[in-house]
């Protein structure tokens, strides 16, 4: 551990709202240690702000542990700045160094409106889900849970893709803002069950429709998601969900009415 | 104030069953004109809505979060447990009872936890119909690793991340009911006052954190899920968020605190750095299945290289002191005794708070590959903020603050001491007693979301008349929602001169010093006169910048630090009163000759239930007589 303080400049991105305009505002962040996580740099930065009367800088961010998916901002360029599979909180101050320039903005597509300074709105990820990206199993109904034998590698596959934290980075990196690594990241984790396997079809159609009318932009293969995303989610899921997209377009059937029974 | 635990009459194996059975039931048609406020959204609360709603009662949802999918129970790692004994290694129902009651040092109620067990079992079965992927082996059936204070291994996993994992669970199944429409999801939303109507629970007044919009939503029964408040302690392994203020401001409208000094200090945390750390970062309990918890015996060697420490200069100090669990005693037990040797001078690292965590052994062992791949990411995790390898140097650890036993007090429905609020998960005061044990916490936040509150909530709606709720303009609602507004008014009208966080940190200073690991009469009457001055001086020079129209993390903070300074007092109240030591609550002064607690069961046999009597008075402790009859009271021993 070194013990050598920094000072740093920050670009920060200041918008007071989705309806204002936003300007970038320079701050300087002195004496900063190492061994600090980034958003404490910028809690102390804030401390600062709220000693001179101004207004913090307003950012997401809740467990600072890397799991709950959160913490979201842009770092000179990156989506949870240069630290490989590291979300922003979890990035320590040791990867910079002395009179560095840092500049901060929000995660930027038209499907995240910012709520204000580096803090968007990532309710569009919810419809998403809410639409198909769940198994039906009503509290009380399963069987036992052993009674359902799953082979290792798709168990461990299925959990690689559920590692997603939903944070958004993946559409923050993209040219074209494509959710496809997020969804496709949620049809792997449940198509590779065979629990998941009932919906699998239906799950696809109706979470990439919601996909689309979010306003994302589609997949043109940068591979930006799969770099920036914290939890090493692989674009593989895409060509999984692509192959089921397909197949579901191919077979799909409108229901059936239903009748009562007697 | 009276206390009714409602426990079911009959043998403790057939009560919840019986119970069931004699709850009374809502048509199928009149379940759509009940409304239900659930407060939280974590796996207490998401199961809990989404379950409700699968039945057919309309749930509104709020979490402060800007997702349902974040709540805190996300970041629990090591494991749920359940009495599925698939390891054939004598695991039944009752002996997880018994391990919890046992692990809570007497302080839990049996019927509670005795369902508990019961229910364990169905919730490894709803959480795979639902797509957690726990970990299998090559068969293709269900792993399980051990955890503290079991000789059985009933834990299951997926791999650090079980909280995750449950809570996505519970989560697909709360947005499948938004998308069906009978959740609303209120995200970003924080419940500032609970409504009551004629002394009976009837809604909540919440802030929207974007637009600052302080509204009334009125509904038949509040559930309150909403966590811990272990950031009472200003450090701790809770999220930043995670706050104490719908529990407090419940407890002010009239529903009594159960055990509020209980609080759990998990043993295996990274060591604090320095001033400007905001919260500490747990490293999975699962960690001592195959780490050796050591410090050197000799207080020079402490600043040494620790792979320059030969071998009969280590004190494995958990394997000496408890040869029969070793390094996986309970949490309270291993807590303290790293403090213990901590306190001797026999620390390690540059503070001297922290014990080494050594996997040298186990990869010798196991080999780097296997060791990798049950904690490849706890290992990460830590590089990421130690900047250490620890396959190569024994990680540090020291205790930190992690959960509280202590709640909202409920009885065996879950229900309040005010008709129509429910309290579920770590919220609530009820099933852990003393100290929980570890892989416990997810098995309670989902037992209580996804099987009990259906049933018990059930039974209360059906004695309402269905469709019939204040209205918006009741006096009731008014008042409340006035004084929600001027509370925030006054916050943002002090503008004084230190900032919200500055008072939070001063309190966790006192609430370390004198309501932490260990406690005594002085430090806790000292601590009695610090926070009321501390409160005062919050109420004088606190500066909330900015306004209350738009997003303003300082105003949500500030009110949260209001009701943290009047919760830390009631904690060190309790813990005061409490003149005995159990589990987590360890009292100085009640000892044995060898350090290890002493509980006094001719006394204290009991939960202290604190009824709030207004503003400046002292509030009044009630108790709670707790009787054991099927595990019987015995001094809790781990060697």
């Amino acid at each position: 551990m070194s013990h050598k303080s920094m000072n740093l400049t920050l670009h920060v991105w200041r918008q007071k709202n989705a309806k204002c305009d936003g300007k970038f505002v320079e701050y300087k962040a002195d004496g900063v240690s190492p061994d600090m996580s980034f958003l404490e740099m910028l809690d102390v930065v804030n401390e600062g702000l709220i000693a001179k009367g101004e207004e913090p800088v307003e950012f997401d961010h809740d467990c600072r542990e890397g799991i709950c998916g959160t913490c979201s901002m842009v770092i000179n360029g990156r989506p949870h700045g240069p630290k490989e599979r590291t979300t922003t909180c979890q990035l320590h101050m040791r990867s910079f160094k002395d009179g560095d320039s840092i500049t901060l903005e929000p995660w930027r597509a038209e499907a995240f409106p910012v709520v204000r300074d580096l803090v968007v709105d990532r309710s569009a990820f919810d419809r998403i889900i809410a639409v198909g990206g769940f198994i039906t199993a009503p509290a009380g109904s399963p069987q036992d849970a052993n009674s359902l034998p799953i082979s290792k590698e798709n168990a461990d596959l299925s959990m690689d893709a559920a590692s997603c934290i939903g944070c958004g980075a993946c559409v923050a990196a993209c040219p074209n803002a494509s959710a496809m690594l997020f969804v496709s990241a949620k049809i792997s984790h449940l198509g590779l069950l065979p629990q998941g396997q009932p919906e699998r079809y239906l799950r696809v159609r109706d979470m990439i429709a919601q996909m689309d009318a979010e306003a994302f932009g589609t997949c043109t293969n940068h591979g930006e998601c799969e770099t920036a995303c914290p939890k090493g989610i692989k674009m593989e899921n895409i060509a999984r969900m692509n192959r089921d997209f397909i197949k579901a377009s191919l077979t799909f059937r409108h229901a059936t009415i239903g009748g009562g029974g007697a | 104030m009276e206390l009714n635990a409602h426990i079911p009459d009959g043998p403790i194996q057939q009560k919840w069953e019986k119970h069931q059975f004699d709850s009374k039931l809502v048509n199928p048609a009149n379940k759509r004109k009940y409304r239900i406020i659930m407060v939280g959204s974590g796996l207490a609360g998401g199961a809990g809505a989404a379950s409700l709603a699968e039945l057919g009662y309309n749930v509104d949802c709020f979490c402060y979060q800007d997702s349902p999918r974040r709540a805190h129970s996300i970041a629990a790692q090591g494991g749920i447990n359940a009495a599925k004994n698939y390891r054939n290694d004598g695991d039944s129902v009752f002996r997880l009872f018994y391990d919890t009651v046992k692990g809570g040092d007497f302080r839990a109620r049996e019927a509670n936890v005795y369902r508990l067990a019961e229910v364990s079992n169905n919730i490894i079965d709803q959480s795979v119909a639902n797509g957690v992927p726990f970990a299998r082996e090559y068969g293709g059936l269900l792993d399980n690793r051990s955890f503290g204070g079991a000789q059985v291994s009933r834990t299951f996993y997926a791999r650090g991340q079980t909280g995750q994992q449950l809570l996505i669970g519970a989560y697909q199944a709360l947005e499948r009911q938004v998308g069906l429409g009978t959740v609303k999801m209120y995200n970003r939303h924080e419940m500032l006052e609970l409504i009551m109507v004629d002394g009976i629970a009837k809604g909540i007044v919440t802030r929207d954190m974007v637009t600052g919009a302080i509204e009334s939503h009125i509904a038949d029964a509040v559930i309150l899920s909403t966590g811990g408040y272990g950031n009472v302690f200003y450090l701790s392994t809770n999220a930043m968020g995670c706050n104490g203020t719908a529990v407090w401001r419940a407890y002010k409208k009239g529903a009594a605190f159960g055990n509020p000094c209980f609080t759990q200090i998990h043993p295996t945390c990274i060591p604090v750095t320095g001033d400007h750390q905001s919260k500490l970062t747990l490293m999975s309990e699962s960690l001592r299945n195959d780490g050796r918890v050591w410090v050197p015996k000799k207080k020079e060697d402490c600043k040494r290289v620790p792979a320059e420490i030969k071998e009969d200069d280590r004190d494995y100090y958990l394997e000496r002191k408890y040869p029969s669990f070793g390094n996986l005693a309970p949490r309270d037990i291993s807590s303290r005794a790293a403090k213990q040797v901590c306190d001797e001078g026999r620390g390690v690292g540059e503070t001297g708070l922290g014990v080494y965590l050594d996997f040298s052994d186990a990869i010798r062992r196991l080999g780097k590959n296997k060791i990798e791949e049950k904690y490849g990411n706890l290992f990460e995790m830590y590089e990421r903020i130690t900047d250490e390898n620890p396959y190569e140097t024994p990680m540090r650890i020291y205790p930190a603050v992690h959960y509280t036993m202590g709640g909202l007090w409920v009885d065996y429905n879950l229900m309040s001491t005010i008709p129509g609020l429910f309290v579920a998960g770590e919220a609530n005061f009820s099933d852990h007693g003393a100290n929980r044990l570890g892989a416990s916490a997810l098995m309670q936040g989902l037992a209580d979301g996804y099987f009990v509150l259906p049933a018990t909530v059930s039974n209360y709606l059906a004695g309402l008349k269905p469709g019939v709720r204040p209205a918006a303009d009741h006096p009731a609602v008014v008042e409340t929602e006035t004084a929600v507004k001027t509370r925030v008014e006054k916050l943002l009208s002090i503008k004084g001169s230190k900032s919200p966080t500055h008072f939070h940190r001063e309190l966790g200073k006192i609430m370390w010093e004198y309501c932490g690991m260990a406690r005594n009469e002085a430090g806790l009457k000292k601590a009695l006169e610090l926070i009321p001055k501390l409160r005062e001086e919050f109420w004088k020079d606190v500066r909330v910048v900015g306004e209350n129209e738009s997003l303003n993390q300082s105003l949500e903070m500030a009110a949260r630090v209001a009701d943290f300074l009047e919760l830390g007092e009631l904690m060190c109240l309790d813990a005061l009163q409490r003149r005995e030591s159990c589990g987590g609550h360890f009292r100085e002064e009640f000892q044995t000759e060898d350090g290890e607690a002493l509980r006094d069961d001719e006394n204290f046999c009991h939960t202290a239930v604190w009824e709030y009597k207004g503003e400046g008075q002292t509030p009044v402790r009630h108790i709670e007589s707790l009787t054991f009859e099927y595990v019987h009271l015995a001094t809790r021993s781990y060697k």
